[in-house]
C-alpha cells in the first residue's frame, strides 16, 4: 500500500516537475492578436494562409481590442509572446517605448487597408441624414445656446434638426477600450464641435473639456462589447441609432438602416475615395525579433498584401475591408521588405 | 362525547372558539405557504422551459444545413499536376517531405473554383455567363475539400465522383427563411439571381437540407462560414476534462483521505480547513488571472493550450472535490471503522478496504458535478487566451484550441447575425447535452453504489 502511494506521488510530482521544466515550449504557428476590427479580415486570411501553404501551420488569431493587443506584443520577445498585433490605429510613441523596455525593438508597421464607420438605426425606423454637427448636439454634455454653454437640452433629433427624424436620441456608440471610439471623436463629434462658432472660440482645455465630455444622461449608451452587443441595444430600444463597421452593417442590411453623414451613403467606394468622412486606416504590426524564429511570418505578411487575397475583388473586400490603392499596398510591401522600423 | 360532559360548559366553549379562531389563521398560513413554495417551482420549471424551448427552437434547425449533392467532375483539362511523390531511395525524410510540400502547393494552385464553376454550371446552363457568381452558391472552403480529396487519392483526376457539399451560410439563411424574404433588393444578402438558382436547385432536389456532420467535425472558420463547425472547440474541452479529471481527482481525494482521516486535528488543519471551504467560493476568473500570471508569464507554457486551460480549471475544481469527498468521508458511520480496527486491521487498510470504498459513489458524484461545472466555465480561459480564432483540430493538448463555451461566446459576436444566432444555439445545445449526460453519469452512480445505513 504504502508503495502504491509512493507511486502516485511520485506521478504527480514528475507531472508537476514536467510542466516546469518545459518552460521553453516551441512554437511553430504564427500568434496573433489585436483589435476586433481587424480579426475577421486577419482571421480570414490566416485559414487561406493555412490552406493556401501545406508547409506552414494556420495562424490562430485572438481578439483583445487594439490597445490590449499591443500590450500583449509588447510583453517581450519569446513563443509565449505574439508575434503580430492587429490594431485600428497606429501605434502609440508610449507603446513603442514600453516594447523596446520590454526587447521588442523592431516593429514593422504593416497598414492593410480601410475600414468605414458608420450610424445605422433599425430598419423600421426613420432615415437620418446626420452631419458631425448633429451628432455632437445629441451627444456633448453641454452644447452652446444663446452665447453661452448650457447643459444639453435635446431629447429628440427633431428638436436639433427639422429634418431628422421624430425620434428619441439615443446613441450607442463604443467603450473607451475600443479603437473605433477614437475615430467616432475625431472625425465626428471634434468635427461637430468645430461646427459651432461659440466652441471654436474657445481656448485650450476649456475647449477640449467642451469638444470631449459627452452627456451622462444616459442617452449615451458605451459599449463595451461588440457591434452584436451594439446591435442587442437596438432591439431593445427601437429608436436608438448606434455605431456599427461598415462590414457589420453590410452583412444585417435586413436589421439596419444606414444613416448618409454630410449627405454620403457609406460604401466601400464612397469610403476608399475619401468622400465619406468616418473612416480610419487598420495596421497589424509584425514583431521583427521573431521573423525567422517563429516560422512563416514573412510568407504571412507577403500572403496579406498580395492583390489576391487583399486587393480589389478579394475575399477581404467581399467581406468588407477596403484595399489599399494599389501603389500604396507595393509600399507598405517594400518597407517591409527593407524591415522598416516603426517609431 | 364524555369530554364535553365532564369539563365546565362555558370553558370548554371559549377555548373551542379559541382554538378554532387561531386554527383558520394557522391553515390560512399553511395555505399560502404551500402556494408560495408551488408558485416558486413552477416560476423556476417555467423559466427552464423557456430557457429551453428558445434553445432548442432555434439552436436544432442549425444541425441540419443546405447541402448540394452532385457529381463532381474532376477535369484533367483544369487540374494540371503530376503525380504525387513517392519515398525514393537514399532520400531523407525531411528531403521527401520537402517534395511533398511542393507537390501539395502546386495542388493548391490549381483553379478550384473552376471545378465548382462547373459543377454548378452543369445543373445551371444558364449560369454560364455568370461564373463567380454561381460560385457563391457553394460556401468557399469547399473547393478545399475538392482539392483534399484528390492529395488523399490522386486517382480521382479525370473521374466523376458524386460529392456532398456545403451550400454557402447565406443560401442556407435564403433557404431556412431566416431572412425575411420579402425584403427589397438592397437589403438581401445574395444576388436575385443568385436567390432565384438556390430556389430551383432546392425545388429539383439537387439542393437538400441534411444533416450536417460538419458542424460537429469541423473546426471554426470565418472565411466558409459554412463550413464552421464545433470539432475543435469539442477537442479542446475533452482535453480539458481529462487533464481536469487527472489531475483534481487524485490530487482531491488525496487531500481529503488525509485531513480527514490522519491529519492531527489542531490549528494549523482548522486554518486548512478554512482555507479550502474560502477557495471554493472564489470566483473563476480569479483563476484564470492566475493561471495566466504563474503558467504563461511565469512557466511560459503556450498560449491558447488546452494544457494551461486543463489547469486553470483543475485548480478551481480542486475545492469542490477535496469538499465532497471529505463530507462523503464524514458520512461513513464510525461502526465501520470500529469493525475493521477491532479485528486487527491497520488504519490505512480499515481506510482502503472499507471507507474509501463506501465513500467513492459520494466522491465520484462530487467529482463529476465539478468536472461538469469546470467545463462550462468561460471566463477564465478567456484570460489565458482560449477565446482565440482556431482554424484548426488541436492535434495535442499543447496545441492552440478553442473550447465550447468560449465557441459559443465567439460565435454569438460573429457579424452574420442570421447564420450565426442558430449556430450559437446549436453549440449551447451541444454543452448542455455534455453536461447533462456527465450529471446523469453522476445520478446514475450514486443509485447505483448508494449504501443506506
Amino acid at each position: 500500500m504504502k508503495l502504491k502511494k509512493c507511486v502516485i506521488g511520485a506521478a504527480v510530482a514528475g507531472l508537476l516537475a514536467g510542466g516546469v521544466s518545459a518552460a521553453a515550449f516551441a512554437r511553430d504557428n504564427i500568434q496573433i492578436a489585436g483589435s476586433s476590427t481587424v480579426l475577421p479580415f486577419a482571421s480570414i486570411v490566416a485559414e487561406e494562409f493555412g490552406n493556401a501553404l501545406a508547409q506552414f501551420k494556420t495562424p490562430v488569431v485572438a481578439s483583445g481590442g487594439s490597445s490590449g493587443g499591443l500590450r500583449q506584443f509588447c510583453q517581450g520577445v519569446g513563443a509565449n509572446t505574439i508575434d503580430i498585433a492587429n490594431s485600428s490605429r497606429p501605434i502609440k510613441s508610449a507603446e513603442v517605448e514600453s516594447c523596446a523596455a520590454a526587447g521588442v525593438k523592431s516593429i514593422h508597421e504593416i497598414k492593410v487597408g480601410y475600414d468605414g464607420i458608420v450610424f445605422a438605426s433599425r430598419a423600421d425606423k426613420g432615415s437620418f441624414a446626420l452631419t458631425p454637427k448633429h451628432v455632437f448636439a445629441a451627444a456633448a454634455a453641454e452644447v452652446p445656446q444663446n452665447g453661452k454653454m448650457v447643459k444639453n437640452p435635446y431629447t429628440r433629433w427633431t428638436q436639433i434638426d427639422a429634418s431628422l427624424p421624430d425620434q428619441e436620441i439615443m446613441l450607442v456608440i463604443p467603450g473607451s477600450n475600443h479603437g473605433t471610439r477614437e475615430v467616432f471623436e475625431e472625425k465626428v463629434t471634434h468635427v461637430g464641435c468645430d461646427a459651432f462658432p461659440e466652441i471654436k472660440a474657445l481656448e485650450g482645455d476649456a475647449k477640449k473639456a467642451a469638444c470631449n465630455n459627452l452627456r451622462q444622461d444616459g442617452r449615451v449608451i458605451d459599449i463595451a462589447g461588440d457591434y452584436t452587443e451594439t446591435l442587442g441595444r437596438l432591439d431593445a430600444q427601437a429608436d436608438a441609432v448606434g455605431v456599427f463597421g461598415l462590414s457589420f452593417y453590410d452583412q444585417n442590411r435586413d436589421r439596419l438602416k444606414v444613416a448618409t453623414v454630410g449627405g454620403v451613403v457609406p460604401s466601400l467606394q464612397t469610403v476608399a475615395s475619401g468622400e465619406y468622412p468616418v473612416s480610419r486606416p487598420l495596421y497589424f504590426y509584425v514583431k521583427g525579433e521573431h521573423i525567422g524564429v517563429i516560422p512563416g511570418i514573412n510568407e504571412y505578411v507577403e500572403f496579406f498584401l498580395s492583390e489576391a487575397v487583399s486587393g480589389s475583388g478579394s475575399p477581404l473586400e467581399a467581406a468588407g475591408l477596403i484595399p489599399l490603392p494599389d501603389s500604396e499596398r507595393a509600399q507598405v510591401l517594400a518597407d517591409f521588405a527593407a524591415r522598416k522600423v516603426a517609431k | 362525547m364524555n369530554h364535553e360532559a365532564r369539563a365546565p360548559q362555558g370553558a370548554l366553549e371559549i377555548r373551542k372558539q379559541l382554538i378554532e379562531s387561531s386554527l383558520q389563521g394557522r391553515h390560512r398560513a399553511e395555505r399560502v405557504f404551500r402556494a408560495i413554495g408551488l408558485a416558486a417551482v413552477i416560476m423556476g420549471l417555467g423559466f427552464v422551459a423557456l430557457l429551453f424551448t428558445t434553445i432548442l427552437s432555434k439552436g436544432l434547425p442549425a444541425f441540419w444545413q443546405a447541402t448540394l449533392t452532385t457529381e463532381v467532375y474532376f477535369d484533367p483539362a483544369v487540374i494540371k499536376v503530376d503525380a504525387r511523390p513517392t519515398p525514393s531511395v537514399g532520400e531523407s525524410p525531411q528531403q521527401f517531405r520537402d517534395r511533398d510540400v511542393v507537390w501539395l502547393n502546386r495542388l493548391g494552385m490549381v483553379n478550384w473554383n473552376r471545378i465548382v464553376e462547373d459543377t454548378l454550371i452543369a445543373h445551371l446552363p444558364e449560369a454560364a455567363e455568370k461564373r463567380p457568381l454561381v460560385r457563391t452558391l457553394l460556401t468557399s472552403g469547399e473547393r478545399f475539400k475538392l482539392r483534399d480529396m484528390v492529395a488523399a487519392d490522386p486517382g480521382l483526376i479525370g473521374q466523376r465522383v458524386q460529392v456532398a457539399l456545403l451550400a454557402d451560410a447565406n443560401v442556407d439563411v435564403w433557404l431556412k427563411g431566416n431572412i425575411d424574404r420579402s425584403l427589397a433588393d438592397s437589403q438581401q444578402q445574395l444576388k436575385p439571381e443568385v436567390r432565384a438558382w438556390a430556389d430551383e436547385l432546392k425545388a429539383r432536389g439537387v439542393i437538400r437540407n441534411s444533416f450536417s456532420t460538419s458542424f460537429f467535425v469541423n473546426p471554426d472558420s470565418r472565411s466558409s462560414l459554412a463550413s464552421a463547425g464545433l470539432g475543435g472547440a469539442f477537442i479542446g474541452t475533452l482535453y480539458m476534462m481529462g487533464i481536469v479529471i487527472f489531475l483534481s481527482v487524485p490530487i482531491g481525494v488525496m487531500s481529503a483521505l488525509y485531513l480527514e482521516e490522519f491529519a492531527p486535528r489542531n490549528r494549523f488543519t482548522d486554518l486548512i480547513e478554512v482555507n479550502i471551504n474560502n477557495l471554493a467560493a472564489v470566483p473563476s476568473i480569479i483563476f484564470g488571472l492566475l493561471g495566466a500570471a504563474v503558467f504563461i508569464n511565469w512557466l511560459h507554457m503556450p498560449l491558447s493550450a488546452p494544457l494551461v486551460g486543463g489547469l486553470v480549471l483543475s485548480l478551481m475544481t480542486l475545492p469542490t472535490v477535496i469538499i465532497a469527498t471529505r463530507s462523503a468521508l464524514q458520512a461513513i458511520p464510525a461502526s465501520i471503522r470500529q469493525a475493521a480496527l477491532g479485528i486487527g486491521a491497520s488504519k490505512m487498510q480499515t481506510i482502503f478496504h472499507h471507507v474509501l470504498p463506501l465513500a467513492m459513489p459520494g466522491i465520484l458524484t462530487g467529482a463529476i458535478i465539478g468536472v461538469a461545472q469546470a467545463i462550462g466555465e468561460t471566463a477564465p480561459l478567456l484570460l489565458i487566451g482560449m477565446s482565440a480564432f482556431v482554424a484548426t483540430l488541436p492535434g495535442t493538448p499543447l496545441d492552440q484550441s478553442a473550447a465550447l463555451p468560449v465557441q459559443i461566446y465567439l460565435w454569438q459576436g460573429n457579424e452574420l447575425r442570421n447564420f450565426f444566432e442558430a449556430r450559437t444555439s446549436a453549440a449551447i445545445i451541444v454543452l448542455l447535452a455534455l453536461m447533462l449526460s456527465l450529471n446523469a453519469c453522476a445520478i446514475w452512480l450514486r443509485k447505483k453504489f448508494e449504501k443506506r445505513w
